[in-house]
């Protein structure tokens, strides 16, 4: 209780009501997605049993639970090649996009020449370039990680260019007028300022790098989530298949909110993002 | 008191001496646009002797912060001469003669209070302080802040932000402290009060200082001298002095003296105006 609710009784009770008001806002933003996906299980689980779905068109909910506890180890020995390809991806094309950043954002003329061709690079279809990279890399995790690298690659570069570029102009000021290097203007005023706009490119990318590994894994490959979304759907196993679609996005989930807790750890002390 | 005696007219002196603390001979500048090319200033003299606090003053568009961008070395001058402390603006720069101070506070927001006024020990080989050097807390004391050390520039307001820069643009001792609309921004409670304390930092630090405005009462109140300059080219129409006490707080603003003078500068900017 406040010293000013202590002083006037009134106050108090308004107070209390106040908090009461915050715990049940609260409890709601917690119930309210729970009941979200408990009406979309019962619509799911309603339209199998009620429409009489055969099992090699669509699972009922609990043809799938049964499948994901089952069948957990070979999932989960699937899993680990695709975690594997997404975040070595992940790791190699971000880097790769923040070191051109950097020389762009230095020599304009690697941009303007470059650029273009990064574009045209980026049009075509992920689709499209996995077979490409199957016949140049042969059928390891090379291609995938390639893969997932390529697809995180567009946004990371375009947002970092931008993070660099966009520095308060009295800032770039301050460092001429204390005679700055171009190497301390780059650590202590452009990288800096573009941490906020790597973090969002980032966590684009986390979800992409996945989504490239299993496309990635679609081209003759024996194991990995996308491996076994393809031999599920041949064999008509549609537990199976929605089981794997389950564990791959759980582990694009993650994935984002381990991105998003290094953001926020990282990003403390840039303030409010309006700033 | 007629208005002759009340203020002195001094004609732009030519900027003749080596001694003076600046000394701007006939710079002109220019900029190439894509239609067009626009004067920013043309033919400006003036000079100000050591320890002096100028204030420009002039309408938007007038080329006064251009003016002090070729001061700091941050814009060269088409035409013209300009000596600070007898050498170029650029050795000014390079030997941390100037400190500047932008009309945002432009404070780097992943940095606390203290780290931004240390950035200029950090970076362009960094002045070194002396044992007997203010340090970036005996400034940030100095600007009012003692306490607010450790807080990000989003925890400040808008006016403690300012003086935060005042204390970064102070490090090192500068011997020419640049002022760009640095109140601008700030209601006018905070800017009186900001005022107020930037007389008392001028008299106690003893640096000469260049303050550009558009607010005449400004100017008057905090200037030894005013340097009016007209739009459209920049030129420099007349330099006053201002002759109020050295040791003035803002009750000398409703002096009937420092009204003419007010309504002097007042009219000059009026006549361009028209």
């Amino acid at each position: 209780m406040s010293i000013a609710a202590r002083l006037d009784p009134s106050l108090a009770s308004a107070e209390a009501e106040f908090h009461a008001g915050q715990r049940r806002k609260a409890m709601r933003r917690r119930i309210m997605p729970l009941i979200g996906i408990g009406s979309f299980l019962c619509l799911w689980a309603g339209l199998v049993y009620g429409l009489k779905v055969p099992p090699f068109v669509a699972p009922s909910p609990y043809a799938v639970a049964a499948t994901l506890w089952a069948k957990a180890p070979m999932l989960f020995e699937n899993l680990v090649p695709t975690m594997i390809e997404a975040f070595s991806g992940f790791m190699l094309g971000n880097l790769s996009a923040i070191l051109i950043a950097t020389t762009f954002v230095h020599k304009k003329s690697l941009e303007e020449a470059f650029f273009p061709v990064i574009v045209i690079i980026n049009t075509i279809p992920v689709v499209a370039k996995a077979p490409i990279l199957v016949l140049l890399l042969g059928n390891g995790m090379e291609p995938k990680i390639a893969i997932a690298a390529l697809i995180c690659f567009f946004p990371t570069l375009v947002n970092m260019v931008r993070g660099l570029q966009s520095v308060n102009p009295q800032a770039m000021e301050l460092m001429r007028v204390l005679s700055a290097s171009q190497s301390e203007i780059f650590f202590k005023l452009r990288l800096p300022n573009s941490l906020p706009y790597l973090f969002s490119a980032l966590k684009i990318a986390a979800s992409t790098a996945v989504i490239g590994a299993i496309v990635g894994e679609w081209i003759g490959s024996t194991v990995g989530i996308g491996a076994l979304i393809i031999q599920a759907t041949y064999a008509f196993d549609s537990a199976l298949l929605y089981a794997t679609v389950i564990v791959g996005s759980c582990f694009s989930v993650a994935f984002f909110l381990l991105i998003t807790l290094i953001e926020r750890l990282t990003l403390r002390r840039h303030g409010p993002a309006d700033q | 008191m007629t208005l002759a005696t009340a203020i002195t007219g001094i004609a732009a002196s030519r900027g003749d001496t080596a001694s003076a603390a600046i000394a701007c001979r006939d710079v002109t500048v220019r900029f190439m646009t894509e239609s067009r090319v626009v004067t920013a200033l043309e033919n400006i003299s003036f000079s100000i002797a050591h320890g002096a606090f100028l204030s420009l003053l002039g309408p938007s568009g007038c080329g006064k912060s251009t003016l002090l961008r070729v001061v700091a070395d941050l814009v060269q001058p088409s035409a013209g001469t300009m000596q600070i402390f007898g050498g170029t603006p650029e050795e000014a720069r390079r030997s941390r003669a100037l400190g500047f101070v932008f009309q945002d506070a432009a404070l780097l927001p992943w940095r606390t209070a203290i780290d931004n006024v240390s950035l200029p020990l950090e970076v362009g080989g960094g002045v070194k302080l002396g044992p007997n050097d203010p340090t970036p807390a005996d400034l940030l004391r100095l600007v009012g802040l003692a306490g607010w050390e450790k807080s990000y520039p989003h925890e400040l307001s808008g006016g403690m932000r300012q003086r935060v820069s005042i204390a970064r643009a102070l490090l090192g001792g500068p011997k020419l402290l640049l002022m760009d609309e640095p109140f601008g921004a700030l209601d006018e409670i905070t800017r009186d009060r900001l005022n107020e304390e930037l007389r008392r930092i001028w008299v106690e630090t003893g640096t000469t200082i260049l303050f550009v405005t558009h607010s005449v009462y400004e100017a008057a109140y905090l200037g030894e001298q005013v340097l009016v300059l007209s739009p459209n080219p920049g030129r420099v129409v007349e330099c006053i002095a201002i002759d109020l006490p050295r040791e003035r707080d803002l009750t000398v603003r409703e002096t009937p003296h420092f009204v003419q003078i007010a309504a002097h500068l007042r009219a000059m900017l009026g006549k361009m105006n028209a």
